[in-house]
């Protein structure tokens, strides 16, 4: 539990230094804490943990010539050693359900159990993508129910729901706005981006093969409208802004920003990151919004995964419909789901083409929708006000010691932003972020967005209780004021996480990607 | 609200700590016009778990689930039996909600894992260096395309006509607003590929070559004058491997010469999910390729103590520090997935791979030969793993698959779906076999064919 220590320990308990120094152990574990080897330094050629028919080496074959001779080098294990070492490794990770893990622009929220049960269900997980369209009913009818959701929280006639993640999403509105340019011979080369976007927005713009221009932030961090209005022309395709944006704060000038984009004749493009600060409280279609991406990961709770996989719907206005890719869901009027896939001539319409094999992310569509009618319409509204409640509640609680600049704009979003101008020479957001390990949390986002120096990004999410918000605020004071005293000792943490600090800049020196023996 | 922990009297609290009389003062930089007074109207309020649980579950009873019935559908997404531990892995909450590993101190399971299986991936295709996975086979695709156009400094990619066709369609997309030259063609229905053809389609302007193994139509044959084509013109070969259970019984891509070998994993640990999330593979020949490649790579190093750990590493490749410079736009990989694809990779082994493929092909050989004789139906394909071509004498197989699911078989995936409009492909229908196929669904198969087939005469 985030809680109280209430283990009657107290810090000034330990000797100086420190007790995990105890003696040496033979096996290098400590405990709970427990060193795990790699797999190819315990498994083995012929151990296998599934039961199956030995090879018959004289069974007749239709390989073509081509069977394999070569050993493929892969070990097994049976499944008690498989199952203790992934159990082993897993205890070197951090997450959710170990603790807070306010990593701002991420919405590391709870990832509720119900969603898993339903995505486990055989109707959901044991259907195959190209089953006649008779078989597979209920699965067309979640996507066009989930679509229907999004369009609703967002204000939005039209979603495209096949991109598989955040950056999937933006390219796949990025290349509908350029088909929409496109199909009426307007040549347009230039995609606005603000200095403080997500790396993302810059990559996914020169991937469609526009060129990248910079928009500059104001003092209080929102974007420079008058610099924006200044830079539009008939060579603008599109702006991409992100709203509320990476500073933590609300574009309050969005809709002058998208009238302007479209009188220039450009679509605007919003990164809908950071949808969590305003689900149910704002519908970015009225702001003007032409496409926008959901990560269906972060606003809708399905689990990260440790690195994915993610999901990312794109809503998109009447302008942009047309092009969306395929295939797409639709509903005929005797209540029958059907898909428009390539050979719909008529149906599909001027769609820019396809971004994926089959129909998105289904195990993240059925996790999704459940976790949106778990909620309802009433829940995702408390769901905004409590994750931005909590993000403000924690900068009003650290601005007296931690630099917050743009504290003075007025209230954050869903996060809280700091930067390091008050540190001691030599300390760094870094070993502040090590720090926090220490006691036990997942570090903020830090050097992110880079608009502000050392940058610490707080994303509390709504899923935190009032104590586990305290007992953070508690902790990230206490080694913010290691940091403004010079605490030399915090540029060695972490102390206590199963590694020290990790030697990045040789492992990119003389990359080692595999193993070898 | 259960998953809300505040209490009225901690927003309170909080309120006043902040000063702030409301919480709609927090929302005072949303425009007014734009604010919402109340909870969006035309949908549903929330709902207790076992509601929920009610509504989802008449959802996916509509659906006719795979394991219910006789099942021989491939073309890029495949059936296997996916071990109880697999599952149980992957749930546990570290791997679970845990995030990317930028924090490496607290994420050694997440890299040591995804470092292993780096390693399976990279031995599985014959290839020096692997990386943390991507979206899927099909986008794997085209960031090989990419990657080749970048290696080569070229822009004209070889499709093979027997290229998974969505997968053909997502490079095409991409290529058409990156401004490269895609050469695609329609697969040939006989009963091997025509290398020679795709050889002769290869020319000094080409970046790279791409052949599926084995093909949509389920041929295997050996690539190596392919590779060796492409290399003397100074092009790439990008594989294209979207079952891996195959290369427990064939031979790698990267024996054959491949360069860049790409795939979709989803058929160990991931299972069928309708198409998603599934699992992008993607590895290099030659380790001088590695910092071209796109996506997340988890490396080896040490901690300060001098610890053997893990790292992202080389992500100056990549969109957080490149921005407009980065190899892909990509951000992600699939981890969770990546995670059942190794641990299902851990349970099998080297003999228990060899295995499953040795079955799943026996099982295919045994459907191929009980189904040709079937009267009007022959077999097109002279090698195959666990994935053939039925030619079904004139018969339009998407009618044939549409009446098979109302008998309750689900019999294949008919070509003329996945290749609408064309008339030669109009009748042919793609048959997958695994382990999970039994004897008597193969009879079942062949009867319920032959009948449907008299019926539409």
């Amino acid at each position: 539990m985030n809680a109280p220590n209430t283990s009657g320990w107290k810090p000034e308990m330990t000797p100086a230094d420190g007790m995990h120094n105890g003696p040496a152990t033979t096996t290098g574990n400590r405990a709970l804490m427990l060193e795990e080897p790699l797999l190819f330094e315990i498994g083995r050629a012929d151990v296998t943990g599934v039961d199956l028919p030995a090879v018959d080496a004289d069974a007749p074959t239709r390989l073509g010539g081509l069977a394999r001779d070569e050993a493929i080098g892969l070990v097994g294990l049976t499944e008690p050693e498989t199952v203790r070492h992934y159990t082993r490794l897993s205890r070197q990770n951090y997450g959710i359900d170990l603790g807070f893990f306010p990593l701002g622009s991420c919405t590391m929220k709870h990832n509720p159990r119900l969603n898993e049960k339903i995505a486990r269900l055989p109707g959901f997980a044991d259907i195959h993508p190209l089953a006649p369209q008779n078989a597979v009913q209920g699965a067309l009818e979640v996507i066009h129910q989930l679509g229907e959701w999004l369009c609703k929280l967002t204000g939005m006639p039209a979603v495209a729901m096949s991109p598989k993640a955040g950056a999937h999403g933006e390219l796949c509105g990025i290349l509908a706005i350029r088909a929409a340019h496109e199909a009426r011979g307007d040549a347009r080369e230039v995609v606005l981006v603000p200095e403080s976007a997500h790396g993302t927005n810059p990559a996914t713009a020169a991937f469609a093969n526009y060129r990248v221009e910079d928009i500059p932030a104001t003092p209080e961090g929102r974007v420079d409208v008058a610099a924006l209005k200044a830079r539009l022309g008939p060579d603008v395709a599109a702006v991409m802004i992100t709203n509320p944006n990476t500073c933590g704060l609300f574009e309050k000038d969005f809709r002058e920003i998208a009238d302007a984009v479209h009188a220039a004749g450009g679509y605007v493009y919003c990164d809908g990151a950071n949808f969590n600060a305003i689900v149910g409280k704002v519908r970015p279609g009225d702001l003007g919004v032409d496409a926008m991406h959901i990560n269906l990961h972060k606003t809708f709770s399905t689990p990260h995964g440790g690195g994915g996989p993610g999901s990312g719907p794109v809503v998109l206005s009447e302008a942009l419909a047309p092009f969306a890719p395929l295939p797409f869901v639709r509903k005929d009027d005797g209540g029958t789901f059907y898909l428009v896939e390539e050979e719909d001539r008529e149906e599909r319409g001027p769609s820019f083409g396809r971004m994926t094999a089959f129909h998105g992310q289904m195990g993240m569509f059925t996790r999704a929708l459940t976790y949106m009618l778990s909620h309802g319409a009433d829940g995702l509204k408390q769901v905004a006000e409590d994750a931005v409640l909590n993000a403000n509640y924690i900068l009003r609680s650290m601005e007296d010691i931690l630099h917050a600049p743009f504290a003075a704009s007025g209230p954050c979003m869903h996060e809280a932003l700091f930067g390091d101008k008050d540190f001691t020479e030599g300390l760094t957001t870094l070993d502040v972020a090590k720090g926090l390990i220490d006691e036990g949390y997942h570090p903020m986002t830090v050097y992110f967005p880079l608009v502000v120096h050392g940058a610490m990004l707080v994303e509390p999410t709504e899923t935190e209780s009032k104590a586990a918000i305290d007992q953070f605020i508690t902790a990230l004071r206490a080694v913010v004021e290691r940091a403004l005293a010079g605490d030399e000792g915090l540029k060695q943490a972490p102390y206590y996480a199963p590694r020290r600090r990790l030697d990045e800049t040789a492992a990119a020196r003389k990359p080692k990607l595999t193993f070898e023996a | 609200m259960r998953y809300l922990p505040l209490t009225d009297t901690d927003r309170a609290a909080m309120l006043e700590k902040i000063g702030a009389a409301s919480v709609d003062d927090l929302f005072v930089d949303v425009p007014e016009v734009a604010r919402l007074d109340g909870p969006i109207a035309g949908l549903p309020m929330h709902a207790s778990e076992m509601a929920v649980e009610r509504h989802m579950k008449a959802l996916a009873a509509k659906n006719l689930v795979a394991g219910d019935v006789p099942f021989f559908l491939g073309a890029g997404a495949y059936r296997h039996h996916v071990p109880a531990s697999v599952d149980t892995i992957i749930q546990r909450g570290e791997f679970l909600t845990a995030y990317t590993p930028y924090q490496p101190e607290i994420a050694q399971g997440t890299l040591q894992m995804l470092f292993e299986f780096q390693t399976q991936v990279a031995r599985l295709y014959g290839c020096a260096v692997a990386n943390a996975s991507l979206y899927d086979g099909s986008t794997a695709c085209w960031e090989a395309v990419a990657m080749a156009t970048r290696v080569t400094r070229r822009k004209r990619a070889v499709l093979s006509g027997a290229l998974h066709p969505h997968y053909a369609q997502v490079v095409k997309t991409m290529a058409h607003f990156t401004g490269d030259e895609i050469a695609d063609a329609q697969p040939a229905i006989q009963p091997e590929p025509d290398l020679e053809g795709l050889i002769a389609r290869i020319d000094e302007d080409t970046a790279c070559v791409v052949v599926q193994y084995p093909d949509i139509l389920g041929r295997i044959s050996d690539l190596t004058p392919v590779a060796e084509a492409a290399h003397a013109k100074g092009a790439l070969l990008v594989v294209v491997n979207t079952e891996p259970v195959a290369l427990g019984a064939i031979r790698s891509p990267g024996e054959m010469g491949a360069d860049i070998v790409v795939g979709e994993g989803q058929s160990l640990g991931v299972g069928l999910q309708f198409g998603g999330p599934y699992l992008g593979l993607f590895a290099v020949r030659d380790p001088k390729h590695v910092r071209q490649m796109p996506g997340r790579l988890c490396g080896e190093t040490v901690d300060a103590e001098g610890k053997r750990g893990f790292v992202l590493t080389l992500s100056t490749r990549e969109q957080h520090i490149r921005r407009e410079k980065a190899t892909s736009n990509i951000c992600t990989n699939s981890g969770l997935c990546a995670l059942a694809f190794s641990v299902h990779m851990t349970l099998l082994g080297e003999r228990g791979l060899r295995e499953l493929a040795a079955e799943n092909h026996r099982l295919a050989c045994r459907a191929a030969d009980r189904l040709a004789q079937v009267p009007g139906v022959e077999v097109l394909n002279n090698a195959f793993f666990n994935e053939f071509t039925l030619m079904l004498g004139g018969k339009p197989a998407r009618q044939i698959v549409r009446d098979l699911a109302e008998r309750g078989v689900l019999g294949g995936v008919s070509l003329g779906r996945l290749y609408p409009g064309v008339a030669a492909l109009e009748h042919a229908l793609l048959v997958a076999v695994t382990e999970t196929t039994t004897e008597e669904d193969i009879d079942v198969l062949a009867r319920e064919l032959e009948a449907s087939i008299k019926e539409s005469a």
